[in-house]
C-alpha cells in the first residue's frame, strides 16, 4: 500500500509532462496534479490512522518493493516504511501539499508553463515522500537529492526572470556542500555498524537485516569532548549528518540559498521552502536520534547552530522589504528553533514545531502569494498598505498565521514554540552546562520577541496604514524613485489596477490552513497547561512520537517519561483540527506509566509559558507602535543588507575559488600541465616520425636487400647458436 | 645412380640464390616477379625432397598450400603490375618511388 503514496504523484508528474504538455488544458492539468496528491493524501491518512496503522501500532508499516543494491555485506532495499515519525510527516506533507496544489491552480492561472509547473510540483511530492518513507539511508538520500533537484527546477521556474537561474544554482550548490556531509556520514555509519558485526544502513529491522540505528543505540555514548568530532565515531557521524541537514534546512553557514530561493513561484516557496523540504533536515535528525543521543558534542553544536541561526535570521527578517524575503528569513529562524530543540534532545518538540510551522508558514506564504497575486505581482511591502479592505479573506486568514507564529496562546505556534523553549530551559541530559542551556533559552526568547516584531511589521505594512500603491502613496514617492526605477508610465499602468481578492481556489486553502494554524497546536498541549483546565494530563503528540524517537540512555536522563510507551487511547487526528483534549472515555488512571512531573516543575513551566506569552504580546505591541504610524521607517543598513553575508561569502569563498580555478586550475594546471603533457607527447611522436621516415627510401630492390639481410642475420644466428637453443627447447 | 637428398637440396639452394640475386639486380618488375616465383618453387622443391626422404606426406601438403598462395599472389601481383604500367608507362621499379619522402 505504501508504494501508492509515492507513486501516485510520480504518475501525476508523468501524465502532466507527457499528456498535459500536449493538451495545454489547465483544468486537465490541475485535476491530474491535485488528484494524484489527493490520492496519496487519502492513502497516507488511511495507513496512518487505520486500526493497526502507523500511528497506532508500535511496528512500522513496511512495504518492501525490491532489493536495490546488494554488494557483499552492503544491502540497500527499495523499501518503504511508515512508523510514527514518518506517519506524522506523511500526513502533513500530503495534506499541506494538496492544499498548496489547489492554491497553485489559481495562482498559476494563465502561465505558459502550467503543465511544467505541476509536473515539477508532483515530482517534488514523489521525492519528498520517498525521503520520508525510505527505510534506509540510501533511499532517503535518493529522496533527499530528488527534492533538491525539484527545488532547483522550481526556483528557476521563471525562465525570463534574471535572478531565478543564479538563485537556482545557488540553492543547488549550497545543497551539494551539505550532501557531502550526508554521504560521508552514511559511509561512516556503515563502516561503524560493520565493525560492530551488523553492517547495515537500514532504519528498521527487516528480515536478514539489522537496523543500523539499533546497533548504534546499543553502543556506549561517547563523552562530551571536542576531539570526538575528528575521532571517526558516533560523534563524527552525527556531525557529518548535521552538515547535510544544514544544507537542506538552511542553517548557518549554508542558509544563504533560501532567501534567494524566493525567486520561484510563491506556492513553491510555501510548499518546498517553508512547509516540507526544508524540514527534511529536522526529520533526518529525529530519525537518527539514536545517533545524536550518543553524541553529546554533536548535540551541543546542533543546539548552538540552531540558536544562532534563529537569532541571526530573525534580525535580518526585521529589515527586509520584500514580503517573501521576510517570510524566508522567518523560515530560517523557525528552522533554527527546530534545530535548537533537536540539540537539547527534544526531538518530539522539534517535530511538533515542524508540523505547526508547516501549517502557519504555508498559510503565511500562501497569504503572501494571494497578496502578490492581488497586487499584480508586486512584492515590495513599501508599496502595499491598507489591503485589508480589498482582500478581507486573505487578511483574516493571515492574521491567524501571524498570531500563530508570534506565539499567542491557542494558536498553534504557541504550543510548539513554548514546548521548545521549555525543553531548552530544562536541558540537562546532554551534558550541556546549565548556564549554557539558560543562555540558549535566552536566545530563543529574544528570537521570539523579534519574530513577533517583524511579523507585526509585515502585517502592518501590508494590511494596515495608508494605501501606498498607485498615486495615493505620496510619502513613499521617495522610495519609488529610489527603489523602483520604473518609468512613469509603468507606475501609471500599475495604477489602473486596484488590488482584488483572489479566486476561491486560492482562498479555500488559505481558510483551511488558517483553521489548522489556529487549532493544530492543540494536539500537543503540554501537561502543565492542560492541567490548568483539568484536561488530560498528557501531551498527545509526544505520546504518539515517543516510540520512534530514541532518548538519552536512561542513567543520565531525567526526562524518561517520554520514553515509555502508553497507547491506551487512540491518538487524535493531528491535522483535521479537532481539539485533542478531553477525549471521551479516557480514564485518567490510564497514564500510570507516565511519571507526572512534579508540581515544582509544572509551576516553572507555567511561569515560562507566561513569560513567552508576555514576550509575544510585547513583540506585537512593539511592532505595532513602531510601524503602524511609520511603516516605512528606515531600518539599520546592516540588517537590510543581511549582514553582508553574501558579500563576505563572495570575497572569502567564491572569489578565491573562481580566481583559483581561473588562474590556477585553468591557466596553470589545464593549460600548463594537462595541455603540456599532450603537446609534449604529440611533439615527440612527430619528431620521431620525422627522423624515422628517412628509413623509407623508396627503392623496391633496397627493401628486398634489407629483407635478405635480415633473413641472413637470423639464419646466421641460428646456425651458430640456434642449435643450443633448439636443444634446450627440446629438453 | 640414385639421386641423393643432397642433390635436391643443392638444386634448391641454387634456384633460391638465383631468385634472390634476380630480385636484387633486376629492375624490370616482371623479372622480379618471376624471381620471386623461382624462390617459392625452390622452397617447394626442398619440401618435396624432405617429404620423400622422411616418408612423411605433410611436406607435400605444404607444397599445395604454397602453390595456392603463390597463385593468389601472382594474380594480385600481376594486377598491381598492370596498374603501375598503366599509370607510368614503365616497368622499372626504381620509377615507382613516389611513396618516398
Amino acid at each position: 500500500m505504501l508504494r501508492y503514496i509515492i507513486f501516485a504523484p510520480l504518475a501525476g508528474a508523468l501524465i502532466n509532462w507527457l499528456v498535459g504538455r500536449r493538451l495545454r488544458d489547465e483544468r486537465f492539468i490541475g485535476i491530474v496534479a491535485c488528484g494524484s496528491v489527493g490520492l496519496s493524501t487519502i492513502i497516507g491518512f488511511y495507513l496512518a490512522f487505520k486500526s493497526a496503522g502507523a500511528l497506532r501500532s508500535t511496528q512500522p508499516v513496511l512495504d518492501h518493493l525490491w532489493t536495490w543494491i546488494q554488494v557483499g555485506s552492503f544491502r540497500a532495499d527499495f523499501g518503504l516504511a511508515m512508523d510514527r515519525l514518518s506517519g506524522v510527516y506523511v500526513c502533513f506533507i500530503t495534506f499541506v501539499g494538496f492544499l498548496i496544489h489547489v492554491f497553485a491552480t489559481g495562482y498559476m492561472h494563465g502561465d505558459r508553463g502550467y503543465y511544467r509547473f505541476f509536473a515539477y510540483l508532483n515530482l517534488f511530492m514523489f521525492a519528498m515522500l520517498t525521503l520520508v518513507l525510505g527505510d534506509n539511508f540510501l533511499l532517503m538520500f535518493v529522496g533527499w537529492e530528488g527534492v533538491g533537484l525539484c527545488s532547483y527546477l522550481l526556483i528557476g521556474y521563471y525562465l525570463d526572470k534574471a535572478e531565478a537561474a543564479p538563485a537556482a544554482k545557488k540553492a543547488f550548490i549550497a545543497n551539494r556542500v551539505g550532501d557531502w556531509g550526508f554521504v560521508m556520514g552514511m559511509l561512516l555509519l556503515f563502516w561503524m555498524t560493520s565493525g560492530a558485526g551488523a553492517p547495515s544502513i537500514s532504519f528498521f529491522d527487516k528480515p536478514g537485516l539489522t537496523s543500523a540505528l539499533a546497533t548504534i543505540a546499543h553502543m556506549t555514548p561517547e563523552p562530551f569532548a571536542w576531539h570526538y568530532l575528528w575521532y571517526g565515531g558516533i560523534t563524527s557521524i552525527a556531525i557529518l549528518l548535521f552538515i547535510g541537514a544544514t544544507g537542506k534546512s538552511a542553517q548557518i553557514p549554508l542558509y544563504v540559498w533560501l532567501p534567494d530561493a524566493m525567486a520561484g513561484p510563491t506556492p513553491v516557496s510555501a510548499l518546498i521552502h517553508a512547509a516540507t523540504m526544508v524540514t527534511a533536515g529536522v526529520y533526518m535528525l529525529a530519525r537518527c536520534s539514536a545517533i545524536f543521543t550518543h553524541a553529546p558534542t554533536a548535540m551541543f553544536i546542533v543546539a548552538i547552530i540552531g540558536a544562532a541561526t534563529a537569532l541571526f535570521a530573525a534580525t535580518i527578517g526585521l529589515a527586509q522589504n520584500d514580503i517573501k524575503k521576510v517570510l524566508a528569513y522567518s523560515t530560517i529562524s523557525q528552522l533554527g528553533y527546530m534545530f535548537l530543540a533537536c540539540g537539547v534532545g527534544a526531538f518530539i518538540a522539534a517535530i511538533f514545531h515542524v508540523m505547526t510551522h508547516a501549517f502557519f508558514k504555508a498559510q503565511l506564504f500562501l497569504g503572501s502569494g494571494s497578496v502578490i497575486h492581488g497586487m499584480h505581482h508586486e512584492q515590495d511591502m513599501r508599496r502595499m498598505g491598507g489591503l485589508r479592505k480589498y482582500m478581507p479573506i486573505t487578511w483574516l486568514t493571515m492574521c491567524c498565521g501571524w498570531l500563530a507564529i508570534c506565539g499567542v496562546p491557542i494558536w498553534a505556534g504557541f504550543f510548539s514554540k513554548d514546548e521548545i523553549l521549555w525543553k531548552v530551559w530544562v536541558a540537562g541530559p546532554f551534558s550541556i552546562p546549565a548556564g549554557d542551556a539558560k543562555a540558549l533559552w535566552f536566545v530563543g526568547i529574544v528570537t521570539a520577541l523579534l519574530t513577533a516584531v517583524y511579523m507585526t511589521r509585515l502585517m502592518v505594512m501590508t494590511f494596515w496604514g495608508r494605501e501606498r500603491f498607485g498615486a495615493g502613496g505620496a510619502d513613499d514617492a521617495r522610495h519609488q524613485v529610489e527603489h523602483d526605477g520604473h518609468s512613469a508610465e509603468a507606475v501609471s499602468a500599475h495604477d489602473s489596477h486596484t488590488p482584488h481578492e483572489s479566486p476561491w481556489s486560492m482562498t479555500i486553502p488559505l481558510i483551511v490552513l488558517a483553521v489548522l494554524s489556529t487549532v493544530g497546536g492543540l494536539v500537543g498541549v503540554p501537561y502543565a497547561i492542560s492541567s490548568l483546565a483539568g484536561g488530560h494530563p498528557q501531551n498527545y503528540f509526544e505520546e504518539i512520537l515517543a516510540p520512534s524517537i530514541s532518548t538519552v540512555p536512561a542513567n543520565e536522563a531525567p526526562e524518561t517519561s517520554t520514553t515509555k510507551l502508553n497507547l491506551l487511547s487512540p491518538p487524535p487526528e493531528p491535522i483535521d483540527g479537532k481539539p485533542a483534549i478531553a477525549p471521551v472515555g479516557e480514564a485518567p488512571g490510564s497514564a500510570t506509566t507516565h511519571e507526572t512531573p512534579s508540581p515544582q516543575e509544572i509551576n516553572e513551566e507555567r511561569l515560562l509559558a507566561l513569560v513567552s506569552v508576555l514576550i509575544a504580546l510585547s513583540g506585537i505591541g512593539i511592532g505595532w507602535f513602531m510601524f503602524e504610524r511609520r511603516p516605512l521607517r528606515a531600518m539599520p543598513g546592516l540588517l537590510e543588507n543581511k549582514y553582508y553575508v553574501d558579500e563576505i561569502y563572495d570575497v572569502a569563498i567564491i572569489n578565491p575559488i573562481e580566481a583559483g580555478s581561473r588562474e590556477g586550475l585553468w591557466k596553470i594546471f589545464d593549460v600548463g600541465v594537462i595541455d603540456g603533457i599532450i603537446h609534449t607527447l604529440g611533439g615527440a611522436v612527430v619528431r620521431a616520425g620525422r627522423t624515422i621516415r628517412y628509413l623509407q627510401f623508396g627503392f623496391v630492390r633496397g627493401y628486398a636487400a634489407i629483407i635478405l639481410a635480415g633473413a641472413l642475420i637470423l639464419i646466421g644466428y641460428f646456425a651458430y647458436s640456434g642449435a643450443h637453443v633448439l636443444r634446450f627447447l627440446v629438453k | 645412380m640414385v639421386p641423393q637428398l643432397s642433390w635436391y637440396l643443392a638444386l634448391s639452394a641454387v634456384l633460391f640464390t638465383i631468385g634472390v640475386v634476380g630480385v636484387m639486380i633486376k629492375r624490370n618488375v616482371i623479372s622480379m616477379f618471376m624471381c620471386i616465383e623461382l624462390m617459392l618453387n625452390a622452397v617447394n622443391l626442398t619440401f618435396v625432397a624432405f617429404s620423400s626422404f622422411f616418408r612423411d606426406v605433410s611436406g607435400q601438403l605444404f607444397v599445395f598450400i604454397v602453390m595456392t598462395v603463390a597463385a593468389a599472389e601472382a594474380a594480385v601481383g600481376l594486377g598491381i603490375i598492370i596498374a603501375i604500367f598503366r599509370s607510368r608507362e614503365s616497368l622499372d621499379v626504381d620509377d615507382a618511388s613516389t611513396l618516398k619522402l
